[in-house]
């Protein structure tokens, strides 16, 4: 990225921003059509990828434009697409498989678990797995069960996994053409709630895309957020800022690793903070983002890390997605907690 | 059972030479050496661990020799010694494993075309079907080796790497060594119908069922089964009927599940005697050759030997370095407190 800055600066011009106002689902289409057409090493396959363009969508036109060798149907066995990827990886490919939706990676934990994270480790680096595993994650869209499921601790946890997840059309556009660039596994979670949402996407410039990224400057407390959660911290914001509540709202973007300097810098400010994520409460993300806060903030934290989650139940169905998925009243009650808050 | 291996296979394929089969003979005494003496290193504290292949030595070299390692590529599992020796990996690289230097081993396996060890059982059987059809992407002639035994068959992911293949028309053989047994589990109670080859004909592959203690039918079936994946006509199943004479590992009591007596009636003929006979019978060797090939065995062992004992631990550091190509920082971090703490004690 700063390479070619530099290289446009050198050569006496000035680079022109390329905006587009498109959706999610487009900006990843985009990014992965870029991909292949960048790296002929790259393969794109899943479940219905093909000719139908996957389920969401996300991979449509690509195979007509890039073949059927770089851009395929499997059959329909996620253990099999994800121990596929580690012996096309072995062979010199990247692999962006897709796994339909996040409740089936669960069929294929052994081989992301037991083999890809393990074999550049397994063979002291002359095996890696530049794999950037597409997952559709988290609720919101009142589908079926295993349609909807937040696993990012469950890939966070494991060593040698990278997991990333964007909330906006522009960072899905960039981080994903990032993690693909890179030489380790990445599981790629898209918040599919999100996919149809439009917003500005500068092509040109991605900025920096290795950590968190402050999506609204606060001053009263720091709202950590990522996926789709973030654009709900963002709402929660704009309402609290009627309250005279300036909230500062931190996307963590990268979910492994944890941009905890971003952390450190957001809270050390505001000195207060509420972890926002769907996935369960207990040992979910929210416990290790407050333990690295208070690790860097404890003696200016005005108050103990809150967190705002979903509960410690099976991911329920749709009648019930509201009450589970933090909504904006329980945000604004652990902004309350929060600033509330006073040492016994 | 049948072979149905359309006549594309080697048909023109000449017979071994005298010279080869006194190779595979020298191959085998080689692994046998080595396999016997590594379950003695385990009792004498060398290495603390191992998994024998004491009677599958003819369905390891025979399967390994038909492989080309300018451009094949081969995937074990745990008890693959013989085809690593076969192939000309580093042994001294490969039993690090087994004296818990590395896990995966210390060869390199790109350079060797051998894949790390590993021991989820059925774990690299669909590395070897992806590793196959990227063959086929860059319209190279590679074809992948995947071994697995009886048990490891009864695995979701050895159905799935069947049917990927035969989907998508890889080249890969998938080899596997009925040794009877799964720790202690016979194949009758792991295999329903009683052979895996017998399932390739439900994924539309051909199936080859072999007497595994035969190196010559072995190295023939593997070899006819690489000249069909070579022609592009897709995968094979070859399953080579041996014997798991010892333990399943140096930790197993086959006691508990079987007799000396089972024991020896169910093994069946020493693959090793049997080919030095068949090598007597076609007067490819003599006395004087056999002594030659178990002295060699015995140098070899102790060259490995010594190399296994000189294998210090290995620096810590080194569990940070390879988790990742790009290292992240609170691995940093971590590796770090680490050196401070451990040189601070
Ligand atoms: C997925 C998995 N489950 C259990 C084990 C423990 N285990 C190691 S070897 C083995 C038996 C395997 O039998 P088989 O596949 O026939 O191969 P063999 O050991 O006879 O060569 C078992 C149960 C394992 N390694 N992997």
């Amino acid at each position: 990225m700063s390479e070619s800055t530099t290289a446009t600066l050198e050569a006496g011009t000035t680079t022109e921003s390329q905006r587009t106002h498109i959706s999610m689902q487009q900006a990843l289409n985009r990014a992965l059509d870029e991909i292949l057409s960048a790296d002929p090493k790259t393969v794109v396959f899943g479940e219905d990828c093909g000719q139908l363009g996957g389920v969401f969508r996300i991979t449509d036109g690509l195979q007509a434009k890039h073949g059927e060798s770089r851009v395929f149907d499997t059959p329909l066995a996620e253990s099999g697409i994800l121990g596929m990827s580690v012996g096309l990886a072995m062979a010199g490919f990247h692999p962006i498989p897709e796994v339909q939706f996040d409740g089936f990676a669960y069929p294929a934990i052994n081989q992301i678990v037991c083999q890809i994270a393990r074999m550049n480790y397994r063979s002291r680096g002359k095996l890696p797995m530049p794999i950037t595993l597409r997952v559709p994650s988290f609720g919101g869209i009142r589908a079926p069960e295993h349609h909807g499921e937040s696993l990012e601790a469950l890939f966070a946890h494991v060593p040698g996994l990278k997991v990333v997840s964007p909330s906006d059309p522009h960072d899905a556009y960039h981080l994903l053409k990032y993690a693909a660039s890179r030489p380790d596994p990445v599981i790629f979670m898209e918040p599919k709630s999100r996919y149809w949402q439009k917003g500005d996407v500068d092509t040109s410039d991605g900025g920096t895309l290795t950590g968190a990224r402050i999506v609204r400057p606060g001053r009263h407390l720091t709202l950590v957020a990522w996926g789709a959660m973030v654009a709900r911290c963002l709402q929660v914001a704009e309402l609290a800022a009627e309250d005279g509540i300036d909230v500062e709202v931190l996307d963590l973007r990268w979910l492994k690793p944890i941009d905890a300097q971003a952390l450190a810098t957001s809270v050390g400010k505001t000195r207060r903070a509420v972890v926002v994520h769907e996935a369960p409460l207990t040992s979910g993300l929210g416990a290790e983002v407050a333990q690295l806060i208070t690790q860097s903030c404890f003696d200016t934290l005005k108050a103990p890390v809150e967190r705002v989650t979903g509960f410690d139940v099976p991911y329920p169905s749709g009648d019930l997605e509201d009450e589970y998925i933090p909504n904006i009243d329980r945000i604004l009650l652990g902004i309350q907690r929060v600033l509330e808050y006073r040492r016994g | 059972m049948d072979s149905f291996l359309p006549a594309v296979a080697a048909a023109d394929a000449a017979p071994l030479a005298s010279e080869q089969l006194r190779e595979l003979y020298s191959l085998m005494a080689a692994v046998r050496y080595l396999d016997t003496s590594a379950v003695a290193w385990q009792r004498q504290g060398i290495i603390p661990g191992y998994a024998p292949e004491l009677g599958q030595e003819a369905a390891q070299v025979g399967s390994a020799y038909a492989l080309d390692t300018a451009r094949d590529f081969a995937f074990p599992t745990y008890r693959e010694m013989g085809v690593a020796r076969t192939m000309g990996v580093d042994m001294v690289a490969y039993m690090s494993t087994h004296k818990a230097t590395w896990h995966g081993g210390m060869y390199d396996p790109l350079a060797s075309r051998l894949a790390p060890i590993q021991a989820v059982v059925a774990g690299s059987v669909l590395h070897a079907v992806g590793w196959a059809h990227g063959q086929t992407l860059s319209e190279e002639p590679g074809v992948a080796l995947s071994y697995f035994g009886d048990g490891a068959s009864s695995q979701g992911d050895v159905h799935e790497a069947m049917n990927f293949a035969a989907v998508m028309k890889a080249p890969v053989v998938f080899f596997i060594q009925n040794n009877g047994w799964a720790i202690s589990v016979p194949t009758e109670r792991q295999v329903a119908g009683g052979s895996v080859a017998g399932r390739a004909a439900g994924y539309g592959i051909p199936g080859i069922q072999v007497d595994g203690n035969d190196v010559v039918a072995v190295y023939e079936a593997t070899r006819d089964a690489f000249a069909h994946c070579r022609a592009g006509n897709g995968p094979v199943v070859v399953e080579a009927m041996t014997y798991r004479r010892g333990p399943h590992s140096t930790a197993d009591d086959p006691g508990r599940y079987r007799s000396l007596d089972d024991e020896r009636i169910d093994a069946g003929k020493d693959p090793l005697e049997r080919l030095r006979e068949r090598l007597l019978a076609v007067g490819a060797a003599d006395e004087a050759f056999f002594a030659a090939a178990h002295e060699a065995a015995r140098i070899e062992e102790e060259l490995i030997r010594t190399g296994i004992e000189a294998l210090g631990p290995r620096p810590g550091t080194e569990m940070f370095d390879f988790v990742f190509q790009e290292t992240t920082p609170a691995l940093e971090n971590q590796a770090t407190r680490w050196r401070e703490e451990s040189e601070h004690v």
